[in-house]
């Protein structure tokens, strides 16, 4: 990117998730649970080229600063993302996604059959696999659209 | 044995297995006695079957122990809206271990987040069921050992939680596993998935006819006509995957036939005097298998 195009989508505070693995930005949104009515700053850059990844999508979102669950869940689809979180129009925090082994209370299971869906007090919890993640109580795999099975 | 629960048989180690088959011996050689022990056993059946919970009272009993068999009243706190959770919780004051069937996959996980006590799982949905597989292993290991075999598990691989534990458990040995059914009705992806992590030697078929000289165990399971939208479409696949004398003309001489039952049709009984059949056995097996796996999980060795 030239500098001029950074310069245009530069944001004041919020977080820039970069080396998004190309075209998966929307679902980044999905799972961050933005929908564009929230009525902040937000730019998209998709399908950049890269490098490292070939193509990359690039997010600045203004006046939000992501948790750790969130990063969690966003290295399950964008193992390679970097998030650089901005206060005044600077980088004050800049880090890699890490892979987590396991992620709870934040995906449902898309068995129907599993307690975990049956009004039990108990939280979610998947193992971390190679490409995608597993129901510790049921067992059930789930690898594609992780962003449709994220908990309300 | 080391383990508190037993929920799966994926967490089994051969030799664990070996254990209770060992013990299981053991107390079948001393007549279903052999064991003293002071106990109650706490069953909690949300599934209807009898099967199963007989099994599990009969070992109790001989073992020295007795039951409190929670099902009617279970039934009624279900309807009601009583969590599982609140169940175990309370349940659990009234006996020293539980055994729990339901209908939902990772139920006897969940229960075992909420309670101190053992807790065996009775079958979970589709899920799993590791007391019969240990039977099902005691059964074979007696007539074929559990070394250098080809099983063949026959009929519905895709809900069959009883299939499940036995192809988890049968990765600890040296088995070729051949999967039979009809393609709507494989192993489902997360079986498979374990199978491969394991490197299992494992094959899958849709037709019969080629497998079953290879075999040595030929285990047959029941397809259920709610599996099917119609009742034209499950007579076609049940007769197609259903045994009878002709079926095993091209089985080896010492092929045994196993089932964890109930069967309806899925065998023909006609075999049933055959020195194949070794279903009944297996199931009165269920005995003295379940007493030594409560012997060992109530702590068998400092008795
Ligand atoms: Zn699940």
């Amino acid at each position: 990117m030239s500098e001029h195009e950074l310069r245009v989508s530069k944001i004041r505070n919020g977080t820039v998730i970069d080396h998004v693995s190309g075209g998966q930005s929307l679902n980044v949104l999905a799972i961050l649970g933005i929908d564009g009515t929230e009525g902040s700053v937000l730019s998209i850059a998709m399908n950049v080229p890269s490098g490292r990844l070939g193509r990359k999508d690039i997010l600045k979102i203004e006046g939000r600063e992501l948790n750790q669950d969130e990063v969690d869940v966003l290295s399950l689809i964008a193992p390679e993302a970097t998030i650089n979180i901005i206060r005044d129009f600077e980088v004050v925090e800049k880090s890699r996604v890490e892979r987590p082994h396991r992620v709870r209370g934040i995906l449902s299971c898309p068995n129907h059959n599993c307690i975990t869906q049956s009004g039990e007090p108990v939280r979610s919890d998947f193992e971390v696999l190679d490409d995608g993640v597993r129901c510790l109580y049921c067992g059930t795999i789930v690898r594609e659209h992780l962003a449709q099975h994220l908990l309300e | 044995m080391e383990r508190k629960h037993l929920l799966t048989t994926k967490e089994l180690t051969r030799s664990e297995i070996e254990a209770v088959l060992d013990r299981a011996a053991e107390i079948e050689a001393e007549g279903l006695h052999g064991a003293s022990r002071d106990f109650l056993l706490g069953l909690m059946f949300f599934e209807p079957s009898t099967r199963t919970r007989l099994s599990f009272e009969a070992a109790a009993k001989r073992l020295g122990g007795d039951v409190v068999d929670l099902g009617a009243l279970e039934a009624s706190s279900v309807e009601k809206g009583e969590t599982l959770a609140d169940s175990v919780r309370v349940l659990e004051g009234y006996a020293d271990a539980l055994v729990l069937r339901h209908p939902r996959e990772g139920a006897a996980r969940m229960a075992t987040e909420f309670i101190d006590i053992p807790l065996i799982n009775g079958g979970d949905g589709a899920g799993h069921h590791p007391s019969q597989t240990l039977l099902d292993l005691y059964t074979i290991r007696k007539h074929v050992g559990l070394d250098g075999l080809s099983i063949g598990i026959l009929g519905d691989l895709k809900y069959g939680r009883t299939v499940h534990s036995l192809a988890a458990a049968l990765t600890n040995f040296d088995v070729t596993q051949h999967f039979i059914s009809p393609e709507s009705l494989r192993l489902p992806r997360d079986v498979r998935f374990d199978l491969h992590e394991t490197g299992a030697s494992v094959k899958e078929h849709t037709e019969m006819d080629d497998v079953i000289p290879l075999l040595d165990v030929l285990y047959v399971t029941r397809i259920q006509r709610e599996r099917f939208p119609d009742e034209n479409e499950y007579r076609a696949v049940a007769g197609e995957y259903s045994i009878d004398a002709s079926t095993l003309e091209a089985a080896k001489d010492d092929l045994i036939v196993l089932h964890p039952l109930p069967r309806v049709d899925e065998i023909d009984p006609a075999i049933d005097d055959s020195p194949r059949a070794k279903y009944f056995e297996q199931s009165h097996n269920g005995v003295p298998v379940r007493m030594a796996l409560l012997d060992l999980l109530l702590g068998g060795e400092d008795r």
